[in-house]
């Protein structure tokens, strides 16, 4: 048979179909994505392209502008109405541009920037044959401890891909809140994971466990997206539809026209509860809640600490994102079915993260962990399925990514011959030798353990009202026994810090160059502004705080 | 508008502490004459504040009020009652006392880092502390009250962690592991009080809509605002909880005893005369006022606590070996004295419960500080350790015999005022209660002449036959603080003309009188 007659054949099947139009894009509600999605592909040019000395400055200044061009383009958009009253769907119902889409596009790209500025550190790691070198292999492609990685260590490689991979992952994370279809989510949910487990694989010190750790986190991560798609396939065979409105729509009962194709499936109970369970696992895998945060510690120790810190911040950003909107404009319909389940979520969660982080050990462990029990704290938030609810965890979404983030870079500076020195005990005495580092990490400290004055403490409050105004009472009675088990592990590092003596052969504190204590200062401003002044974010954090259908 | 003058005597101490904190290492007198400066011009704001302010007048005086965090509903609200203004005068007048008598704690014993300034620290973090509890005796907002309520343990955990004593029998590693035990212990008991109260200023927000102390007080009392028993009754437990750790009352107590042995004297001094004073005050703001009903529910088992902790800490201190000890579980018998009176519900004994906060302060600052001179210049904690000291340095024994006269509330030093008064409040209403406690001065006599027999009279001991007197400094600390414990002993009427206004008005909050003295009619 010929192609043509495939194709005569193919077209009479169907018959004469209606007249596709071109899809609608619009492209200026989309451009934060679209700029940063360019960047990342020019990224890639520059591999291919610029000399192999002038691309880590060309991947840096590429990726800065993106990112600062991309945040413009969103507090351009914010600024335009987009957030309340121009808010609506974009990109063929693919994309919703609203205000909490807009936050937290914003919390994301400003957690990147300050992200990649820890990426582009270069003077932690001594120097190399001569050659400034940051945290990540010089080529990953090499086995390590072989010959090839001692000769692209000694030729001065560094991995620059670093950079476009990271702006790939941004991309992703931008879409993944803002995604108002079921395939718009899943697409963005893989863009923003794959790059992300690339760049776990990469650390230039314990290459070993940062490969392990790498492929823990995509098989683990590969059966969320397993769990999350089918998932997708359920539900759309419960309601005929991706969007989430449509879907929202058939669960309330306005939409009752079946599908003629679905005619045994839609309206089938039985799809839409199992399909949605697995939806919100998938999502919940991403949070790092339990019983799905598994792979969170050692992903978190063994990544290198830039990408830790990324992962700790933005992603976590980008997935309640996600899980917000997923509960708040496709399933309402269902809250009665789904809350029983998150209170019990964000209850093992509070608990379990901060009971086991006290046995913690390992730094990069300890915040794992005190993250796995964060999360638990903004579920709590969640819900509320209140507007304050979604205002609250916005405002603590954009609080605690900064706190981490900083607290992170601080981890990349404690350092002996090893690399970074994450064992605790290494920490003893730190405050006597370097007593404005630890000063520092004690102030992230505090924010995590939500002491008041900082952003942690106006977070905690601002999800635990909402909780308690929510009729969650029990939830915020758990949440305070959680916090105080937390401040224990928070304030032991305190004491190790600033009451042990010194050990002699103790790790030193590099002095870093201007980005990390850019990206620290961020955070330590971030922490102190949203503690005692953070009517201005709660503000902002109110007004974003609808879903447009 | 007016000068913000509460704001003033709050912002001068901080802004005092960053300046101590910056001053290069190498500049330390300085650093410390800077503290004592700053500590001495917040004294004499607090004297402004303490002439401006009108026993006669509203309620709350010289009030602030700004717009902070709209979306809580929390605004920057501050005022001052009668009973404020004494103990914001209290706090004043003790940090230069604790900055003076601390001059020598906090210099530095090893050289290792030239960025490592532990005397500028010190001298900062006390002022700190100074600058959060004179703003939590100010606010009126319950939200702005349990922020400083819940951040001044961070400069206190630093102080009794980072600086503690060095005396130590086992020598200074042990003094450090000790130390560091003893302030996460502090930490951890305060911190989880006060997250407990963080959920029930949740629920009172969930209840009320607002923080404001006077609006929902007010809102109480017209009914306006109604809350179910059972929530009243949890909320009150929320803050009660909260304050008694802090106080501290038996049970909660376990803290103290260990925070103040193994910090410096001027940072013991700083816990139990100012700090813990946040604990007492709160009820009588707080708990009184939010909650009358959960409050009278609630009394009788207070009370009970309350004379356990009276007798209690007074028998532990007579079993002590260690001074500092010693002083810290006669504090927790007075605490007793102060919760008592509090919640005695007569305008006798919440007068003499203000009174007995600002008494004990002088006090215990006066015993405490001595018995620190001494500690310091044996090198040794422990009673067993002393004897004749009134030999070699009579100024020394005779102060301390002063402070120790004091404590046992001695008539003719001011005390004596507050524990009577503290007394026949009870009495009018508990009399059982009230004979209990009476029992506790006795021991009190007990743990204080005995602790000065042992340490002050008897044989010299030749070690300690070249201990030097009291200095010029420690003279300057010691003197007026005796001076002022004879004067209030002698004429009270300063602190009472201010103190009872305010006890009036929380006594008609939770709607009671005093009993009137019963005629039993001739039949």
């Amino acid at each position: 048979m010929s192609a043509s007659a495939v194709h005569s054949l193919w077209t009479s099947a169907v018959g004469p179909i209606a007249k596709i139009d071109a899809p609608k894009i619009e492209y200026a509600q989309l451009a934060p994505t679209l700029i940063v999605v360019g960047a990342a592909v020019l990224g890639i040019l520059i591999e291919g392209f610029v000399p192999r000395k002038s691309r880590y400055y060309a991947q840096l200044f590429v990726s800065s502008v993106a990112l600062v061009a991309a945040f413009a383009a969103v507090v351009a958009l914010a600024a335009d109405g987009y957030g309340t009253t121009k808010a609506g769907i974009a990109a063929m119902g693919a994309i919703a541009v609203d205000g909490p889409a807009l936050f937290l596009q914003g919390t994301i790209l400003l957690t990147a920037l300050v992200g990649l500025f820890t990426f582009a550190e270069r003077r932690l790691d001594p120097q190399v044959h001569g050659n400034r070198v940051d945290s990540f292999a010089a080529q990953a492609s090499s086995v390590p401890g072989s010959d090839g990685e001692k000769k692209a260590v000694k030729a001065g490689f560094t991995t620059t891909e670093v950079f476009p991979l990271l702006l790939f992952a941004v991309a992703g994370m931008l879409v993944f809140p803002a995604a108002n279809d079921l395939l718009t989510l899943f697409v963005a949910l893989e863009v923003l994971s794959l790059p992300l487990y690339l760049l776990c694989a990469l650390a230039r010190r314990k290459r070993l466990i940062s490969q392990e750790a790498a492929v823990k986190y995509f098989l683990l991560g590969s059966f969320a997206s397993a769990f999350l798609l089918f998932g997708i396939a359920l539900l759309y065979g419960y309601a005929g539809s991706m969007s989430y409105a449509t879907i929202a729509q058939v669960v309330d009962g306005t939409i009752a026209e079946v599908d003629p194709a679905l005619v045994n499936t839609m309206g089938n109970d039985v799809l839409l509860l199992v399909g949605s369970g697995l939806l919100i696992m998938g999502l919940l895998f991403k949070v790092g809640a339990v019983p799905f945060h598994m792979w969170t510690p050692d992903v978190y120790q063994g990544a290198p600490t830039p990408v830790t810190g990324l992962m700790a911040a933005a992603t976590k950003v980008a997935a309640f994102g996600a899980l917000l909107r997923v509960l708040y404009v496709l399933l309402p319909g269902l809250r009665w079915d789904w809350r029983p389940v998150m209170w019990a979520v964000a209850i093992v969660t509070m608990l379990g993260g901060a009971i086991i982080a006290i046995t913690q050990t390992d730094i990069k462990r300890l915040l794992a962990y005190s993250a796995i029990s964060h999360a638990g704290f903004i579920l709590a938030g969640v819900i509320a399925t209140t507007p304050e609810g979604i205002s609250s965890v916005l405002f603590y979404l954009a609080a605690y990514s900064f706190v981490t983030i900083g607290a992170f870079a601080v981890v990349t500076l404690v350092r002996d011959a090893g690399g970074e020195a994450t064992h605790l005990s290494k920490w003893a005495g730190l405050g006597r030798r370097s007593p404005l580092v630890a000063a520092v990490f004690a102030v992230f400290l505090l924010a995590f353990a939500g002491i008041p004055l900082t952003s942690g403490f106006a977070g905690k409050f601002a999800v635990f009202k909402a909780a308690a105004e929510g009729g969650a009472v029990p939830l915020v009675v758990v949440g305070v026994i959680a916090s105080a088990i937390a401040a224990f592990f928070y304030i032991r590092v305190i004491v190790l810090m600033f009451f042990s003596e010194p050990k002699p052969e103790g790790p030193t504190v590099a002095v870093p160059s201007p980005l990390t204590m850019m990206a620290i200062g961020m955070g330590v401003a971030v922490t102190v502004v949203l503690g005692v002044a953070p009517q201005y974010f709660l503000e902002l954090a109110g007004n974003a705080g609808v879903f447009v259908r | 508008m007016s000068f913000p003058l509460l704001t003033a005597t709050a912002a001068l101490p901080a802004l005092g502490a960053i300046a101590t904190a910056a001053v290069p290492a190498t500049k330390r007198t300085a650093a410390k004459w800077l503290a004592l400066l700053v500590s001495i011009a917040t004294l004499a704001l607090a004297v402004v504040v303490l002439v401006r302010f009108d026993p006669g007048g509203d309620r709350y005086q010289l009030t602030e009020s700004h717009a902070w965090i709209a979306d809580f509903g929390v605004r920057y609200e501050l005022g001052v009652d009668g009973i404020g203004v004494a103990l914001i005068a209290l706090t004043a007048l003790l940090i230069p006392f604790i900055i003076l008598a601390g001059w020598h704690d906090a210099d530095p014993v090893e050289t290792g880092s030239k960025r490592w300034r532990p005397t500028q620290g010190f001298f900062a973090l006390i002022l700190v502390v100074e600058a959060m509890v004179i703003l939590s005796f100010e606010a009126t907002d319950v939200f702005l009250f349990y922020i400083f309520f819940e951040a001044m343990l961070i400069p206190l955990y630093f102080l009794i962690g980072g600086f503690g004593d060095r005396a130590h029998e086992h020598g200074e590693k042990a003094a450090a592991t000790q130390r560091s035990y003893a302030a996460v212990k502090f930490l951890l008991y305060n911190l989880a009080g006060g997250l407990v109260m963080l959920a029930a200023v949740i629920g009172l927000y969930v209840v009320a809509g607002n923080f404001s102390l006077t609006e929902i007080a007010e809102a109480r009392a017209n009914g306006s605002l109604e809350m179910s028993t059972s929530t009243e009754r949890w909320l009150f437990l929320g803050f009660f909880l909260a304050f008694a750790v802090k106080a501290p009352m038996w049970p909660l107590h376990t803290w103290l005893p260990n925070a103040m042995q193994e910090s410096t004297a001027p940072v013991a001094v700083l816990i139990t005369a100012v700090v813990d004073k946040v604990g007492t005050f709160a009820m009588l703001r707080f708990c009184l006022q939010l909650f009358p009903e959960a409050s009278k529910w609630a009394t009788p088992v207070i009370m009970v606590l309350a004379v356990i902790s009276i007798i209690y800490g007074a028998l532990l201190a007579v079993g002590q070996r260690d001074i500092k000890r010693l002083i810290a579980y006669a504090s927790i018998s007075h605490f007793g004295f102060i919760i008592m009176g509090i919640f005695a519900m007569t305008s006798q004994g919440q007068s003499g419960a203000t009174l007995y906060m600002v008494n004990h302060g002088i006090s215990t600052a006066a015993l405490l500080l001595v018995a620190g001179f001494l500690i310091s210049r044996r090198g040794s904690r422990l009673i067993a350790d002393y004897g004749g000291v009134q030999k070699v340095a009579p100024v020394l024994a005779g102060t301390f015999l002063i402070g120790g006269l004091a404590t046992l509330s001695l008539p003719g030093l001011a005390p004596f005022v507050s524990e009577f008064l503290v007394l026949v409040g009870t009495f009018t209403r508990y009399p059982v209660i009230g004979v209990i406690a009476t029992f506790g001065i006795v021991l009190a006599a007990l743990y204080t002449l005995v602790l000065y027999q042992r340490t002050m009279t008897g044989p010299l001991r030749p070690e300690l036959a070249k201990m030097p007197d009291l200095r010029v400094r420690e003279i300057a600390v010691a003197a007026p603080l005796i001076v002022l414990l004879v004067f209030l002993g002698v004429y009270p009427k300063p602190v009472t003309d201010i103190v009872n206004p305010a006890v009036k008005q929380t006594m008609s909050d939770v709607q009671q009188k005093d009993p009137q003295p019963e005629v039993e009619a001739a039949k």
